[in-house]
């Protein structure tokens, strides 16, 4: 990998586990001709917690609360498509009302997520200030998880056969109240995110992923929406009341009328899926019929039921990021045989690797962040040179990113 | 070309067609959500693991680049089972369909051939099949651990129920004398 056929001479740089974007550890190894990475490696596992084994060792209502640990973010997608698939194993029917407000949980956690995404990758290309701006708005979104579940991140508000929180009429003028905070606030960040010169210097044609390499790699979620791909498991297979609601893909054509499958087409797609998202929520509320919340309202009456389930099921859902999967076995004991979780950042990876061949160093946080990446961030970079070893930390490499942005608004 | 589909019995029968005995056992999964009764479907298939890769041929067929989301695989005392998921028809509003195939290996010889070939996206999927699961995929284009650190002892494998489990490798803080 060290020496290509080239006068150039080409370096190795590692780059992780702790990343330069997000706060998560990978670890990327890029062989390097200048200033432009010709390939990548990418290793994982360095937060692999053994959540799948634990899993097995636990009941399934104890698991909603573990896969709710999977991920600070996505801590409603993972113990909901967890229960899909035990509900799909087991074949226990959701109440109509409680798919509705699935429905509309899912959506605030896409509303938060997107957000925050939106600061982070502002914050990596040197634009804090807009970061505070984003991130002011996602309290809000906090708020309005805290007020409808009773916690800001993990939710407990999953339950096997339904949902553990109504949503009452009395609940609704926050709501709507909450809805019109975002709705005034889109097209500042619309204005700062898809018209500001500098912004567009930074992310068009930076992190190219074409359609065809989207397709091949099985990418999923907003990566593989902005390039042109329809994948969204809420229209394909339109789970709890999906099929009920008015919604369609979100590609960046929608706006620009044409797919780069950039960088800049990413934002475009994050920005309109809170627009859909805050239209979803307000369709349920619209919709939303009277009745049962809940399938069973005992615990211990859903736990008996289960120890006597053989069978098998999955749980798809789209998660903010992308596609989240879940299988499950259970076989007749009070565990479930087999779990598997498979988060969209797994499919999400190979791709990086054709996204940030071609680019330069300096690009490396905005690329790697435009995936949303769920596993963890860089603390430092050691370069090797000839043997020489020396090392770029988190903030030099950052610094990086903020001269070229810098350089580009002269 | 997204036009054409054929529903999930006709591409139950079209796979059965073709491969005959080699495919044990099927059953098609309906779920109806929400007000309008909204459908769609999970196919769910025995197959012989031989015919994996053939199987897959076949959904490119149908399916230019079928998804494929991930593998799962467990311990079933004799043998290994994996199941692989593929979806095919995205992107046709609510036409989509789940294909899961389980196959069997036997642990005296648990292989099987790599997909990766024909779908780049399952290179993970089956690196991890590797290490979690002690299982032997063929002609994989890059057979290293990614999840599990390189220290980690060899012939152990995570997700086993036998003595190749990782019981040895727990240590229950509350046994430790401390």
């Amino acid at each position: 990998m060290n020496s290509k056929l080239s006068n150039k001479i080409s370096y190795q740089i590692p780059v992780g586990p702790i990343h330069p974007a997000l706060k998560e550890p990978v670890q990327f190894e890029f062989t390097i001709e200048g200033e432009k990475i010709i390939d990548v490696d990418v290793g994982l596992g360095h937060v692999h917690r053994s959540v799948e084994w634990a899993g097995t060792k636990r009941n399934p209502i104890q698991i909603l609360y573990l896969a709710e640990r999977i991920c600070g973010i996505c801590s409603y997608c993972h113990p909901m498509a967890f229960s899909l698939a035990v509900e799909r194993a087991a074949e226990i029917d959701v109440p109509e009302r409680a798919q509705y407000i699935r429905v509309i949980h899912q959506e605030l956690e896409r509303i938060c997520s997107h957000v925050l995404w939106a600061g982070v990758a502002a914050h990596e290309i040197g634009f804090d200030s807009v970061l505070f701006l984003t991130w002011q708005i996602r309290e809000k979104a906090l708020d309005l998880t805290e007020y409808l579940t009773g916690n800001r991140v993990t939710k407990g508000i999953t339950m096997i056969g339904g949902v553990r929180r109504d949503i009452t009429k009395d609940m609704y003028p926050t709501i709507l109240e909450g809805m019109k905070f975002f709705k005034d606030n889109f097209e500042k960040i619309r204005k700062i995110f898809l018209d500001d010169k500098t912004f567009k210097l930074r992310s068009q044609n930076c992190g190219i992923l074409t359609k065809e390499n989207a397709l091949k790699l099985c990418a999923c979620g907003p990566t593989t929406r902005a390039s042109g791909v329809k994948k969204d498991v809420r229209v394909d297979q339109p789970y709890f009341a999906f099929g009920d609601l008015d919604f369609d893909y979100i590609t960046p054509d929608i706006i620009t009328g044409e797919v780069n499958g950039d960088v800049y087409d990413r934002i475009i797609v994050r920005l309109l899926e809170v627009k859909e998202a805050v239209d979803l929520i307000e369709q349920c509320l619209d919709k939303m019929p009277a009745g049962d919340i809940l399938s069973e309202k005992k615990p211990a009456k859903i736990l008996s039921t289960l120890k006597k389930v053989n069978g098998e099921g999955i749980g798809r859902m789209e998660a903010p990021r992308g596609e989240v999967f879940h299988y499950v076995k259970l076989n007749g004991n009070e565990s479930p045989h087999h779990w598997k979780v498979r988060a969209p950042t797994y499919n999400n990876i190979l791709p990086w690797i054709p996204m940030l061949k071609g680019n330069q160093i300096a690009d490396i946080p905005i690329v790697a962040a435009s995936t949303d990446p769920c596993m963890s961030c860089t603390n430092r970079v050691a370069i090797i040179d000839n043997g020489k070893k020396y090392q770029l930390d988190k903030q030099q490499l950052y610094e990086l990113s903020v001269k070229k942005t810098r350089r580009l608004m002269k | 070309m997204k036009n054409d589909y054929l529903s999930p019995d006709q591409i139950v029968k079209s796979l059965k067609d073709e491969f005959k005995t080699k495919i044990f056992d099927s059953r098609i999964e309906k779920h109806i959500r929400g007000l309008k009764k909204t459908e769609f479907y999970h196919i769910w298939l025995k197959s012989d693991r031989n015919i994996i890769k053939d199987i897959v041929r076949h959904l490119i067929k149908l399916e230019k680049y079928p998804h494929f989301a991930v593998s799962s695989g467990y311990d079933m005392g004799e043998k290994i089972e994996l199941v692989y998921h593929f979806s095919i028809y995205y992107g046709l509003k609510g036409k989509e369909v789940n294909i899961n195939i389980t196959v069997e290996l036997p642990k005296s010889d648990p292989t099987i051939d790599t997909i990766t070939d024909l779908i780049p996206g399952a290179l993970i999927s089956e690196q991890e099949k590797q290490e979690m699961l002690g299982i032997k995929v063929k002609n994989i284009p890059k057979d290293s651990r990614v999840f599990i650190s390189e220290d980690y002892p060899e012939d152990t494998y995570p997700w086993r129920k036998d003595e190749k489990g990782p019981e040895k490798t727990i240590r229950n803080l509350h046994e430790v004398k401390k």
